[in-house]
């Protein structure tokens, strides 16, 4: 059975990654689960200088999911490079690096910072809904996302995943962009915006009043963007949006994803990753599937 | 080492109305220490989120673990719901704690407010242990009072309610003043405007305080930075002027946190 995968010329060896932000740098969860049996760790996001986030709270419950605003808090490239990096290196794991930025500079600076280092590839964070300068800005136009995509692929000595943002009206168009621009795969579904009141106080829950939503209610609304993106463009499309078992990460990967990721299950059970790994598994023996990579895509009518 | 277990209930009793007391089976009660938490698990799957819960006390030998918590929105209130001989999911242990070992030698005020009183329960049956003195203020609303006879079996404790129907009227603080309590380091966990008041008091009288903080929490092992407090200074794992309060914390040097 072969559950190998592979993105813009990076073999992993299966296809199950961590969502970026929901993980750390892989550290916090590395005594729940074996980071060497993951296909890749996507850390949290990493600017070129440490930074804050937004006040608190940013977290908060809702139904089926939750919304968050921590506003990409981050120690910086620079810490990244001497502490979360050598950590993650000593696990059989591919390792992707979330990078965020409010500007193409800040952008381009880290990610010519971590070209010296042995990192797999970049996931370019174009879509965070909690920055208000930057980020989204740059995921919700076509042409600016071309453009941004471009400037960092040329910055860039490893392969580029754009993260795309469901804020949007088109998917396709954003997932043909990136492609234009260069990307060498896309990821997808960042959160989705929402929204909590609190009636008592009528109050916003979130100090941010707006929160990226996640979590297994998200679900639906992942798959068919994956599914119309996956249709959109040829390059690899990495899926996910309230994956909390093997049986969510099937239908992304029916819907055209090569490979998926674990994101808000991990607050659920930190042992989501690895119980994923094991029920595609047993899928793929249950059908007799010999080869994931027949699976994707492989949704019809 | 932190994990996520199946836990069985061998105890759940309403204290006082919408506080609970919950006792667990687990190894976790002989890993535990005075000011950690525990996240307990709603099982509707529509509540995904661990509930951050205040250890109220440890028993290795029985390998018991008691928490007591307020069912006030409907992820505690399912909780409440299970019955002993149930089980539940929790994730622990987290945060912390106190440091009783660096307090030897001194004399300890714990104070505890609302569901802040919980905690310090554990914290004076250990530092009894360890030989350490200690007294207990415990704030309440009203004559609504839990846990006063368990703290009184343990050190000398005394009682402030915000409505004056049992002991000091008003805060814990002017419980601290007008019973005379004396001391030289503070333990407390409350509601914020209590700590934010125990921090100036602190300074003022030069006592060491350390106080434990809330927040909204998702991941509770510091992956998420959903909860963090602003810090005096740069956090050694941030690398910014904040902490996460469910690894760093929940119980930081009154002084060095910005509340």
């Amino acid at each position: 059975m072969n559950t190998k995968v592979n993105i813009a010329g990076i073999e992993l060896k299966n296809p199950v990654m961590t969502a970026s932000g929901t993980f750390g740098s892989g550290m916090e969860y590395a005594e729940f689960a074996d980071l060497n049996r993951l296909g890749a760790v996507v850390t949290k996001g990493v600017a070129n200088v440490p930074w804050e986030g937004n006040p608190t709270p940013r977290v908060t419950e809702v139904y089926g999911g939750m919304l968050n605003a921590i506003g990409l808090q981050n120690p910086g490239v620079d810490v990244f490079m001497e502490r979360d990096l050598p950590f993650l290196r000593k696990y059989d794991t591919r390792v992707i690096v979330n990078v965020c930025g409010h500007t193409v500079e800040e952008y381009t600076e880290t990610v010519e910072k971590l070209n010296s280092t042995d990192v797999d590839l970049y996931e370019i964070n174009l879509s965070c809904p909690n920055v208000k300068q930057g980020a989204l800005a740059f995921g919700q136009d076509p042409k600016v996302l071309e453009e941004t995509t471009r400037a960092i692929k040329s910055a860039a000595k490893k392969p580029v995943i754009i993260k795309l943002s469901p804020n949007v009206t088109s998917i396709a168009d954003m997932a043909r962009a990136a492609e234009a621009g260069g990307a060498d795969c896309i990821s997808l579904i960042n959160t989705l915006i929402g929204m909590k009141i609190d009636i008592n106080k009528r109050k916003f829950v979130l100090a941010n009043k707006t929160g990226g939503f996640s979590g297994p209610a998200v679900k639906p609304v992942a798959v068919r963007m994956v599914y119309d993106a996956a249709h959109a463009v040829k390059i690899p499309v990495i899926g996910m949006g309230g994956i909390s078992n093997a049986e969510d990460a099937l239908e992304f990967i029916l819907a055209g994803a090569t490979a998926v990721s674990v994101g808000t299950a991990n607050f659920h059970d930190p042992g989501t990753t690895i119980k994923v790994i094991e029920g595609i598994e047993a899928y793929m023996a249950r059908y007799g599937v010999e080869d994931i990579n027949e699976l994707v895509g492989a949704v019809s009518a | 080492m932190k994990r996520k277990e199946n836990a069985q209930i061998t105890e759940q009793t309403e204290l006082a109305p919408g506080i609970w007391s919950l006792k667990l089976r687990t190894d976790m009660a002989s890993e535990a220490v005075p000011g950690q938490f525990i996240g307990i698990y709603p099982k509707d799957g529509s509540r995904l989120l661990m509930r951050p819960i205040s250890i109220c006390d440890a028993d290795p030998e029985t390998g018991v673990l008691r928490v007591v918590y307020r069912a006030g929105g409907a992820g505690t209130k399912e909780i409440s719901s299970y019955k002993s001989g149930e089980d539940i999911d929790i994730l622990g242990v987290l945060g912390n704690g106190y440091d009783t070992e660096a307090v030897k030698g001194r004399k300890v005020i714990l104070l505890g407010g609302g569901i802040g009183i919980p905690p310090m329960l554990y914290g004076c049956r250990v530092l009894k242990k360890h030989g350490i003195e200690c007294e207990a203020v415990l704030g309440y609303a009203d004559s609504n009072m839990f846990l006063k006879d368990d703290f009184e079996a343990v050190c000398g404790t005394h009682i402030a309610t915000m409505d004056g129907s049992f002991g000091t009227k008003g805060t814990v603080i002017d419980a601290l003043n007008e019973q005379g309590v004396k001391g030289d380091v503070i333990f407390a966990c409350g509601p914020m405007p209590m700590l934010r008041a125990i921090k100036s008091y602190a300074a003022d009288k030069g006592l060491e305080a350390y106080i434990s903080l809330e927040e909204r929490m998702a991941c509770g092992v510091g992956a998420c930075l959903g909860c963090v407090t602003k810090t005096v200074n740069t956090d050694h794992h941030t690398h910014v002027k904040n902490s996460r309060i469910c690894v760093e914390g929940p119980v930081f040097k009154a002084e060095d946190v910005e509340i």
